[in-house]
C-alpha cells in the first residue's frame, strides 16, 4: 500500500515501529486519511528516508518500542532524518534522551533527538494514568497555528517530559509538564491529535504544511 | 484542567446497538456507525461499545465494525466483549480501538489483566465491573456474564475487594456499573461510587442510572468520578450531550465544550 501525494510528488510516512504493544498506527493512519493526506505505513529504511514527513506513533512500553527499533536497525536512520518528524505519545517520549519508565538498573536511553527526558508524572492523589481531555497552553510553534490556548486535547499517559527549553506547549495535571516539545525538525506531542477531534486534525494539517 | 468525560455507551448485539432495562429485554436502537458519528458530533468525549452477547455466548466480539469506527470517528473509543486472550486484545487494538475492556474473563482469571497490561500498557486496559446491591446480605456483589440473563451468575467477590484486586493486577481504568440502577433512570449510585472512589487510584467511570442532567452533575460533584457513562438517555434523545455540557459548565463542572 504505497500512495503518493501528487501535489508534492512525494509521500508522508507513518513509521510502523510497533509489533506488540504500540497500536495507535491505525488511528493515526485513519486521521491522515480523513485529512485527505496520502500516507504509507512503513518500517523500511529506504522508504522512511525518502518520505517528505514522518510520524512516529506509539503507545505502550518504551523498552518494547526501543527493542523493536533496534531489531529493525532503524535507530541510525531515525537520528539522521532531516525532514519534519512528529512523535506522538510514546513516539514523543522516544525522541528524548532517556526515560525513567524503565529505571533499572539505569534510565533507558532513547533516541536523543530532543534535549529533554521523561519522568513519572507526580500528581499527589489524582488518578493515574492521566487519561482524558485536558487543556494546552503557552503554544509556541507553527504546528499550533489556528489552535487557541486552553483548547482541549486527549491525553493518556503516566510519564511526561518536564518543562524545559524544548517545551512548545504546556499542560497541567497535578504538576505542569510538556504537552509538546520540539528541536530542529523533530516535534513531539504527548497527547493524541488523532483522537482529539477538530483540534487534533488542525494540528496534523499544520504538521503536513510545516517546513521548518 | 482535566475535563470530566461524558461517555455514551453503545451496547452491541449482532452488529446493532441495543438497550434493555435492568439488563433485560434488549431492543434494537440503531446502527453502529451513524450513532457513533452522531454522538461524536454532539460532543461526546469518548465512546464505549459493549458486545453484550459475547461473553455469555462464549465467543469473541464480532470485529468487522471496529475498523470502520476507527476510520470515521476522531474521539477515543473502547471495545468490550468476550476478550479472553492477548491475541483477542491485540486484534481489537490493531483495528483502531483505543482501549479494551474486560469483565467476565477477568473474573474467570484475574491474571489476564496483568498479562494484558504488561503487553499493551495499562493505559488501554479497562476493567468493567457489574456490581449488584444484595438487600439480604447488605453487600455489593460482583456479577458475571451479565450480557445474558440466563447465564448471569453471582461471583464470590464483594465489589470493594474486586476493585482492589483489578488495580493490583494493573488495570488502567475501572467502569463501575451498578446493576440495580441500570436503565431505571433514578440517578447514579452516589454512595457506592463515593466508597469506591476512596480506594480507586485509576480513573473511575460511573455507569448505570442516569436519567436527568442533574444526575450527571451529582455524580461528578458528589462521587468525584472521572467520567459518566450512559446509554438510554442519549439513545432516546432525552438528553442532548451539547446541552448537558452547557448545563454542567453552569454548575462549575469542568467539561470540554464543543
Amino acid at each position: 500500500m504505497i500512495t503518493y501525494l501528487p501535489a508534492r510528488g512525494c509521500y508522508e510516512s507513518i513509521l510502523s515501529d510497533s509489533g506488540y504493544g504500540c497500536a495507535n498506527i491505525a488511528s493515526v493512519y485513519f486521521a491522515c486519511q480523513r485529512l485527505g493526506i496520502k500516507t504509507e505505513v512503513s518500517d523500511n529504511k529506504q522508504r522512511i528516508k525518502a518520505a517528505s514527513r514522518l510520524i512516529l506513533p506509539g503507545v505502550g512500553h518504551a523498552q518494547v518500542a526501543m527493542d523493536n527499533l533496534k531489531q529493525k536497525d532503524l535507530i541510525e536512520t531515525l537520528t539522521q532524518l532531516q525532514q519534519p518528524v512528529l512523535g506522538i505519545c510514546l513516539g514523543m517520549q522516544l525522541m528524548t534522551s532517556h526515560t525513567a519508565e524503565n529505571n533499572q538498573p539505569a534510565p533507558l536511553a532513547t533516541l536523543n533527538l530532543i534535549d529533554t527526558h521523561i519522568e513519572p508524572l507526580i500528581t499527589a492523589n489524582l488518578p493515574l494514568p492521566h487519561m482524558g481531555w485536558n487543556q494546552i497552553t503557552q503554544l509556541k510553534h507553527p504546528i499550533f497555528k489556528g489552535i487557541a490556548a486552553q483548547s482541549y486535547v486527549y491525553f493518556v499517559h503516566s510519564y511526561a517530559a518536564p518543562l524545559s527549553t524544548a517545551t512548545i506547549a504546556q499542560c497541567k495535571y497535578g504538576q505542569p509538564f510538556s504537552a509538546a516539545i520540539a528541536e530542529r525538525n523533530f516535534i513531539g506531542v504527548q497527547f493524541h491529535p488523532e483522537k482529539s477531534a477538530r483540534v487534533g486534525l488542525t494540528l496534523l494539517q499544520n504538521f503536513m504544511e510545516y517546513n521548518g | 484542567m482535566l475535563a470530566k468525560r461524558i461517555i455514551p455507551c453503545l451496547d452491541v448485539k449482532q452488529g446493532k446497538v441495543v438497550k434493555g432495562v435492568k439488563f433485560r429485554g434488549h431492543q434494537i436502537v440503531g446502527d453502529i456507525i451513524p450513532l457513533a458519528r452522531h454522538y461524536a458530533q454532539q460532543g461526546a468525549d469518548e465512546l464505549v461499545f459493549y458486545d453484550i452477547s459475547a461473553s455469555a455466548e462464549n465467543r469473541v466480539v464480532d470485529r468487522s465494525w471496529i475498523k470502520q469506527v476507527a476510520a470515521e470517528i476522531d474521539i477515543p473509543f473502547c471495545v468490550a466483549g468476550g476478550i479472553k486472550t492477548a491475541l483477542d486484545a491485540q486484534t481489537l487494538l490493531e483495528f483502531g480501538a483505543d482501549k479494551i475492556s474486560i469483565n467476565s474473563p477477568a473474573l474467570a482469571d484475574p491474571t489476564l489483566i496483568a498479562r494484558l497490561a504488561q503487553q499493551f500498557g495499562k493505559q488501554c486496559i479497562v476493567v468493567g465491573i457489574d456490581s449488584y446491591f444484595d438487600e439480604a446480605s447488605q453487600h455489593y456483589q460482583v456479577k458475571q456474564f451479565t450480557g445474558d440473563e440466563a447465564a448471569t451468575r453471582t461471583t464470590q467477590w464483594h465489589t470493594e475487594d474486586w476493585v482492589q484486586e483489578v488495580q493490583h493486577q494493573g488495570c488502567g481504568e475501572i467502569v463501575l456499573n451498578v446493576m440495580n440502577q441500570d436503565g431505571v433512570k433514578q440517578g447514579y449510585d452516589i454512595k457506592q461510587l463515593n466508597n469506591i472512589r476512596q480506594i480507586c487510584k485509576v480513573p473511575l467511570i460511573a455507569s448505570g442510572g442516569a436519567g436527568t442532567m442533574q444526575h450527571f452533575s451529582d455524580v461528578f460533584q458528589q462521587a468525584h468520578v472521572d467520567g459518566a457513562l450512559a446509554a438510554s438517555v442519549f439513545h432516546r434523545n432525552e438528553i442532548n450531550i451539547a446541552e448537558l455540557k452547557q448545563f454542567l459548565i453552569q454548575q462549575q463542572i469542568n467539561v470540554r465544550a464543543c
